[in-house]
Formats: C-alpha cells, sequence, structure tokens
C-alpha cells in the first residue's frame, strides 16, 4: 500500500516533468472550472516559466519517492501528506489567479507542516515543526496583504490583468506591493534574516521529503520571486534588483559560513540550501538591475544563470539529503562526530555523495560550476551600467559570491571527509550497512543527472534562454557557440566543460604512462598510519568536525561570536591526572539574538499591553461595544 | 626546476651554499624508484588523489598562456575555471588527508581550505579589476591587450591588483609567510602536514603537482601583468621568443621570493587571514580606481 502510494507519485512526478518539458518547448494551455474555488474559480495555466518550475518538481519528485519505495520499514507514515505536497506543489506554478494561487500554496505548506511533524515524540521536531508553521504564515500574511493591494488597485484577482495593469500602477502602490510579495517568497525561499526555519524544519522530516523541501519547495519561493520582479508588477525602479542583488550576496556568504560550524549533516545541509538560495538571487538580482538599465542580453544572462542553477541545485541538493538519509538510517545519528569510515561500508552511497559534494562545492566539470560561471559572466559585466553606486553592489556580489565557492569547498570536504573517510567513530558507524538498491537507484539517477548537467550546458542553456525571454519579453538570444563550447557574450568569455572533462579524463592517464617510462616501482606496501610512535591508532585520534571548522571560527569570530567553557576535573591526588574534561565552544546566532528576540520581546510587550483591556467585566465590554459603535458613526 | 631554483637562492642569500637548481628532479627520480606505502585505514580517494590532482593541474597548464597569447584549451575556459580547477585539486587533497585518519593529516586540510577559501575573493577580484579594463576574462587575451597597450599597464589598479595577487600568489602556493615548504615541525606546516601519508610514486606526484602550481601562478603573475614578449603563435620562433621572455620574468620574481622569504618570518596561523584581507583589499581598491578612473 504505501509503496503503491509512492509508486503513484513517482508516476505522477513522470507526468509532471513531461507537462513541464512540454511547456518550456512552448506548449501552453488553460484549465478553468469557475465552480470549484471561490473568487474566481480554479484556474491553471502553462507558460514557460511555470512549465519549467513544473518539471522541476516533477524530476526531482520522481527519485525521491523511488526512495521512498526502497526505505526500509518507517516511511509508511505521512505517506497522504507527502502525496498532498507532492500534489499541491505542482499547482503552485501553474495557478492562474491569486485565489487558487494561494490554496495551492497553503495546502503545500500544511502538508510540509504535517511532514515536519513527522516524528511526533521529539521535542526538536515540535519546535522546529512550531516555527515552521509560524514563519510560513507570517510570510503567507504578507503574500496575501500584497497580492489583495494589487487585486484591489487592478480590480481583477487574475495575474494576467496584473501583468496589463501593473505598468500603469502608481509607484506607492507597486513598491508596497512589491514589498510585501518579495517578503513573502524570500520568507518560503529562506533568504536571511527569514531563514530561521529551514534549518530547524528540513532536518526534522524524513529524508525524502527533506530532499523535496530543499530541492523544490524553497524554489517556488524563487518561483514567486520571479513571478512579482519580472512579471505581475513589470520593471520597477532600481532598487528592487538591488535588494535582490544584497540579499543574494548576505544569504549566500551567511548560509555558507553556519554550515561550516554544522556538525548535524542534515542541518548542514539545509543551511547549504540557503547559501544556493543566495547565488540564485544574485542572478535573479542582476537580472532586474540589467533589465531596468535597458540593456536585455545581460538581463536574459542573469536570468539563464538563476534558473540553471534553480535546476542544477535541485538536482544535488536533493542527491545529498537522500545520501545523508541513508547515512542517517545506517547509523542511526545525524552527528557526523559519530561517524566515519562509511566509504568502505557503504562505497555507492559515498561515491554518490562525493558527485554531490564536488557538485554543490562548483567543482568543474560538474553542474554546479556551470551555473556559477554563468552568474560570475553576469556580475562581471556590469561595467555596461553607468551608476558607480550599481557597480559597487556588483563588486559586492562577486566578491561574496568568490568567497562562497570557497568556503563552500572547505564545507564539504568537511562534510565528505568526516562522514565517509578514515576510521569509524562510534559503533554504529562501524555496524553501517549499504542502503537498499531502489534507494541507490535514486542516488545514481540524481547522480547521473548533475554530471550531465554539467556536461551538456550547450543542450540545456538555450531551453533557459527561451524561458527567460518569455519571462523578459524580448528575443532569446543569451548565448553562442557550437555543441562543444558555450560563449558568452561575443567574445567576452566561453566554456567548454566537455572539453574540460575529456582533458581532465586524458590527464589522468598521464601519470600512469610516466610511470611506465620512467621505470618507477609499482610496489605498494598497506601500513598503518603514521602516529608518531604511538602504539595504537584509534578513531578518538582522527582530527574531528568541530576542530576541522575551527580556524573559520577563529577567522569569523566577530559573526559567530563564539563562547567558549572548559570544565575540567582533576584527579584527587595530583593535578597531573584527568579524569575528564568537557569543552563547549558553541555559536550563537546574531539573528535570533538581535533581530527575533527583540522582535518576539516587542511582541510579548504588545501582547501585554493589549490585554489590559481585557479585564473580564462584562460592563466594561458593553462600554467598548458602544464606543466602537460611536467611532464608526463619526468616521462613516 | 622553480622549486630547486628558490632553495638555491634561498641558500645563498643566508649564506649557505646550497643544493643545486635542479635536485628537485633528483628527488622525484629517487621518490619513483622506491614502494609506496598506504594506511590500511584509507580509501580509494586516497590513492585516486595523486592523480587527479596532477591531472588538474596539466589541464590548467593547458589554459595559462605560457609562452604565447593562445593557450591550446582556452576555448574551453578562463580565469574563473582555472580558480575553480585549483580549487577541485585542493578538495581532493584535504580529502586525502583527513581519509589516513591522523591528526596532523586533518589539521593540515583545514588550515588548507580555510586559507584556499579566503584566498579565492581576491584572486577573482583582482583579475576582474584587469579583466574590466580588458573587456574581456580569456587570459590570452587579456595578455594580448595589455601587451598591444603599454601604457594601459601603467595604472594604480595595475599595480594594486599585482601586490594583491602576488600575495595570493604566497599563500596559494605554501610560501612563507602563510606556510613554510621546508619545515616538518606539525605546528607550523600546512601543506606538508596534509601530504604526510604520502610516500613513494604517489609522493612523486604530489611533489610535481606543487612544484607545478607554483610555476603556474607565477606565471600567470607574470603574464598577466608584464605582459610583453607574449604573441600569437605564429611558428616555433614566436614560441621560444615568448618563452625566453617567460624565463626573464621567472627570474625576476624567483629573486623576489627569494628575498621575501629570507627576510620575512612566518606568521601566526591566524594572522594570516588577516594577510588575506590585507590582500582582498588591496584587489578591491584597485576595482575601485578602475571604476573612478574610468
Amino acid at each position: 500500500m504505501t509503496r503503491l502510494a509512492y509508486g503513484l507519485v513517482a508516476l505522477f512526478g513522470v507526468a509532471a516533468a513531461g507537462l513541464g518539458g512540454y511547456g518550456v518547448l512552448g506548449g501552453a494551455g488553460t484549465l478553468r472550472l469557475a465552480w470549484l474555488v471561490p473568487l474566481g474559480g480554479l484556474e491553471l495555466t502553462l507558460d514557460p516559466l511555470g512549465g519549467l518550475f513544473l518539471g522541476l518538481i516533477g524530476f526531482t519528485a520522481v527519485p525521491a519517492s523511488v526512495y521512498a519505495m526502497g526505505y526500509p520499514d518507517g516511511g509508511g507514515r505521512g505517506r497522504f501528506a507527502y502525496v498532498v505536497f507532492v500534489v499541491a506543489m505542482c499547482l503552485v506554478p501553474l495557478a492562474a489567479n491569486a485565489m487558487t494561487f494561494v490554496i495551492a500554496w497553503e495546502l503545500m505548506s500544511l502538508a510540509s507542516y504535517f511532514l515536519v511533524l513527522h516524528d511526533r515524540e521529539s521535542k526538536e521536531s515540535i519546535r522546529a515543526a512550531w516555527i515552521y508553521a509560524v514563519m510560513t504564515h507570517a510570510g503567507l500574511a504578507c503574500l496575501l496583504a500584497g497580492m489583495l493591494l494589487l487585486g484591489a488597485d487592478v480590480g481583477s484577482l487574475r495575474f494576467a490583468d496584473w501583468r496589463e495593469a501593473a505598468p500603469a500602477l502608481g509607484p506607492t502602490t507597486r513598491n508596497a506591493a512589491f514589498l510585501l510579495l518579495a517578503l513573502g517568497f524570500a520568507g518560503k525561499a529562506g533568504v536571511i534574516p527569514l531563514h530561521v526555519w529551514l534549518p530547524l524544519a528540513h532536518p526534522a522530516a524524513p529524508s525524502h521529503v527533506s530532499a523535496l523541501m530543499s530541492g523544490v519547495m524553497i524554489k517556488l519561493g524563487v518561483y514567486g520571486l520571479l513571478r512579482a520582479s519580472f512579471d505581475w508588477l513589470g520593471t520597477g525602479p532600481p532598487w528592487w534588483g538591488a535588494a535582490l542583488l544584497i540579499a543574494g550576496a548576505v544569504s549566500s556568504v551567511i548560509g555558507v559560513l553556519y554550515a561550516l560550524v554544522e556538525h548535524d549533516l542534515k542541518r548542514l545541509l539545509a543551511f547549504h540550501s540557503i547559501e544556493n538560495i543566495g547565488i540564485i538571487l544574485l542572478g535573479i538580482g542582476s537580472a532586474a538591475l540589467y533589465q531596468i538599465a535597458g540593456l536585455d542580453a545581460l538581463a536574459l544572462l542573469g536570468l539563464v544563470a538563476a534558473l540553471y542553477h534553480t535546476v542544477n541545485h535541485a538536482a544535488f541538493k536533493a542527491l545529498l539529503f537522500l545520501g545523508a538519509g541513508a547515512v542517517v538510517h545506517a547509523t542511526g545519528t545525524r552527528n557526523m562526530e559519530a561517524m566515519g569510515g562509511l566509504i568502505k561500508r557503504m562505497p555507492w552511497t559515498a561515491a554518490c555523495f562525493l558527485v554531490g559534494s564536488a557538485a554543490i562545492a562548483a567543482l568543474p566539470p560538474l553542474n554546479g560550476f556551470v551555473s556559477e560561471w554563468l552568474t560570475f559572466l553576469a556580475l562581471f559585466q556590469n561595467t555596461r551600467l553607468d551608476a558607480v553606486g550599481q557597480n559597487l553592489i556588483f563588486t559586492l556580489g562577486i566578491a561574496s559570491l568568490a568567497l562562497t565557492g570557497g568556503l563552500a569547498m572547505a564545507c564539504f570536504v568537511k562534510a565528505f571527509g568526516i562522514t565517509f573517510l578514515a576510521l569509524p567513530r562510534s559503533d554504529a558507524a562501524a555496524r553501517a550497512h549499504e542502503a537498499s538498491p531502489m534507494m541507490r537507484l535514486a542516488m545514481l539517477a540524481l547522480a547521473a543527472a548533475c554530471v550531465a548537467l554539467g556536461l551538456g550546458p550547450t543542450l540545456v542553456v538555450p531551453a533557459f534562454g527561451s524561458v527567460a525571454a518569455a519571462l523578459l519579453r524580448t528575443a532569446p538570444q543569451a548565448t553562442g557557440g557550437d555543441w562543444l563550447t558555450l560563449r558568452v557574450s561575443g567574445e567576452f568569455a566561453s566554456l567548454s566543460t566537455a572539453a574540460i572533462a575529456i582533458a581532465l579524463a586524458a590527464s589522468l592517464l598521464v601519470p600512469l604512462v610516466a610511470f611506465r617510462i620512467l621505470g618507477a616501482s609499482r610496489q605498494t606496501r598497506p601500513y598503518e598510519t603514521w602516529g608518531c610512535g604511538r602504539i595504537v591508532q584509534t578513531a578518538r585520534m582522527e582530527y574531528t568536525a568541530t576542530a576541522f571548522a575551527n580556524p573559520f571560527k577563529r577567522v569569523f569570530d566577530f559573526f559567530y561570536r563564539p563562547t567558549k567553557r572548559l570544565d575540567i576535573e582533576f584527579h584527587p591526588e595530583s593535578r597531573f591526572f584527568v579524569e575528564r574534561i568537557e569543552y563547549e565552544n558553541p555559536t550563537r546566532s546574531i539573528f535570533d539574538d538581535w533581530l527575533y528576540r527583540p522582535a518576539l520581546n516587542l511582541l510579548h510587550a504588545g501582547a501585554r499591553a493589549v490585554g489590559t483591556l481585557q479585564s473580564g467585566s462584562a460592563n466594561q465590554y458593553l462600554a467598548y461595544i458602544l464606543a466602537a459603535l460611536l467611532l464608526m458613526l463619526v468616521f462613516a | 626546476m622553480l622549486v630547486g631554483a628558490l632553495r638555491t637562492l634561498k641558500a645563498r642569500l643566508v649564506g649557505r651554499r646550497g643544493p643545486r637548481p635542479w635536485q628537485p628532479y633528483a628527488d622525484l627520480k629517487k621518490l619513483l624508484a622506491k614502494e609506496a606505502v598506504v594506511s590500511t585505514t584509507t580509501s580509494w580517494v586516497f590513492r585516486a588523489t595523486p592523480y587527479v590532482l596532477v591531472a588538474t593541474l596539466l589541464v590548467t597548464a593547458l589554459i595559462v598562456p605560457v609562452a604565447t597569447v593562445r593557450p591550446p584549451l582556452a576555448f574551453a575556459g578562463n580565469i574563473i575555471l582555472l580558480v575553480y580547477l585549483f580549487l577541485l585539486g585542493t578538495f581532493f587533497l584535504a580529502l586525502a588527508g583527513l581519509d589516513a585518519g591522523s591528526a596532523f593529516g586533518g589539521m593540515g586540510s583545514s588550515r588548507e581550505v580555510a586559507v584556499a577559501a579566503l584566498a579565492e575573493p581576491t584572486v577573482i577580484v583582482a583579475v576582474f579589476a584587469l579583466a574590466l579594463r580588458a573587456d574581456t576574462i580569456d587570459l590570452g587575451r587579456i595578455v594580448e591587450r595589455f601587451g598591444g597597450e603599454p601604457w594601459l599597464a601603467a595604472n594604480p589598479a595595475h599595480l594594486l591588483a599585482f601586490a594583491a595577487f602576488f600575495i595570493v600568489m604566497l599563500a596559494e602556493t605554501g610560501r612563507l609567510p602563510v606556510d613554510n615548504p621546508s619545515t616538518h615541525l606539525e605546528l607550523t606546516m600546512i601543506h606538508e602536514a596534509m601530504v604526510l601519508e604520502y610516500s613513494g610514486r604517489y609522493l612523486a606526484l604530489v611533489e610535481w603537482a606543487a612544484a607545478m602550481k607554483l610555476f603556474l601562478f607565477m606565471t600567470l603573475l607574470a603574464n598577466l601583468f608584464v605582459p610583453w614578449g607574449l604573441t600569437e603563435p605564429t611558428g616555433p620562433g614566436a614560441v621560444l621568443r615568448g618563452l625566453l621572455a617567460l624565463a626573464g620574468k621567472l627570474a625576476v620574481l624567483t629573486m623576489a621570493v627569494a628575498v621575501l622569504e629570507t627576510a620575512v618570518a612566518k606568521l601566526r596561523l591566524f594572522r594570516v587571514p588577516e594577510l588575506l584581507a590585507g590582500s582582498f583589499a588591496l584587489a578591491f581598491l584597485s576595482l575601485m580606481a578602475v571604476f573612478l578612473v574610468r
């Protein structure tokens, strides 16, 4: 029964991917059921942008569902929520009026809320689900306000009407609507500082759901941002683009900084989602600024970079979450410090996770590299803009993207190295077992997708180009070149990952040939690791994840603000014998301390102040009613 | 060769006679003849890493304009690819450092990735400053553009970018004051700690790769910022002239690095980020200069 449900979702995913592909290629269609939903009825439309995101959902839902089918025990609970979750996500990019959109959006949020609450016994899950529910509904409130504002001004709740009427609206309405919509969508996308729910909620859900939440659901926030800033509201003032660009720069760097000091494997991945959303926003922000300046070719490039990274992130993040799920299932813990040596016990999972790690760290020739390369190029060409302030913002984006790339590499050395390499750090890790065949199949498919998206940019970029062109309403012409080489902006830059891959593969053989010519020794002697003459080598002597991240903690201590606590218990006889050492070095979140705590305190104080009205006396309440009535009569 | 020359020069500067410049080749030959000892803790990652590392450097060598402005693989990538190929090598090397399960390897890896991550923005921004003025990010074309119009290079932006890139080169290739290539004291080493477990032919590959990285970085520095002597690959004469020019530029640079290494002491590890932040500031200033002088 459970398997059947997941199998059906997989089939549904195939159908969604097919329909989405049809939309990307220019297919269009509309479905109206006026009787089904109040205020405008259910209305679904397929267009290139919606098709791309629909295809993305289907494309990720297939391996996630196949993986769930192979998940031994469990997976039964929450299957209904899972089905609703996937179907609701598919409806969001198709929605053609505000009512349909909001219902699909809310269904998606509620279903994912139940999935986050998967482990109903654990306090941590309950807290995560609670914060998720609060943040997601605060976002929904912003969205509703923005949509109603637009709807009231335009006089229609259909997106097509907004598209027509938006350029004629007053700047105040447009700015307010943009701000509200952007806040709502950015909250869903996990843009900093609205990210607090993300690292709590994603790890709490089962891994195939985490893969979908991180890979696809937060992308619907990106979808909304694209719709709001390019489609519904038309071309806006420069500060829209600048705000998106700065949000992207901040999210990318801060996301990866938090990931570096995180040792819960799934939370680490969740923080990387924030980072990658930041990279996507860099592309979107630059596209918005270029469009405002009338540089359509460059706007197209920025948008292509953003869309490419959106798809890439879905592929490698789903892969990494599925891999992490297999590891968590095998070892029974999410703590990296208790793992290690898994590459010998789970070779398939390890190989797939390595591919995902290299892809997310943007190492050539995999897919993450191609889209970051495009983002770099989009940012580099800001000299075409003649505004020093904007140039500076772009430079900030370039520097933060470069820093993010380096730090992400460091972080995934830690994630892969500590989890899979060296000696097992706990008994559970030593007894770990390989994932089931279905799970392996799902991971292998995603790893293949990462490689294919990396090697074949010349095949997929034109598709993204046509989607972006449809959104910007310009001619689709972003890149040139032949089947092997991607050429950007004429002579500005070119890239051929396929050639790089071939050259790398050929170069791998060079040392082997050189060894033969030079007559190198071919003997290898297995022996234990050199340990300075110590007799035994145990896992306790290995470098830990905490130690690995420590240089970063020291370098960025102004940001992490770590606290230190050292607790040593000496032997009663002599101070030279230590019985127990406890060392704690936690970091503090500046967002919790400086944004959310004051905000919550304010809310509490406000609630208390309003609470004094509520005295419990019926006479007083009657007086309120009278006062309210009088006020209404006066103002009406 | 460069590594050997650097060692010789350093020794001369402090009054020793020092080894001959081609000593590294003798070292490599000796390493190749020895058997390799591989820790039982390690996995295939450890054994694959030297090959991957060498492969990344061979491919980068095909992208960097060494003797002409048209390197063979120029169409396939540019400076961003170059930076990320170096990162690919570092990624695998750092994994290999963790693989043996000794504290040294982990420490080396952790420090190496920290330095690499912090150096990256500088490289990108410094090269971006150059690319802006040459209006392309293709390395060969940047060299060509500046070679054609020497007055373009006489500019504060150029000098600042050069200084920034020089510091990053020292950091990336593990020279003083960031890392000490001749130490084997665990508290001071970065790169050496990471590759501690390698021996025999694997160590030969790793050492060769490190020397190659130094060569490539110096070539990049020399040809990007002092682009004279490089032309289109019209015939063997042009290539020869390019190589000769490069040899001259590298001799000057090697001298500079040797003097610097003799004169300065190694920085404490946690002072290194300050140095890198300084180099980033230089790169950023260079970019500002481009925007303002434009």
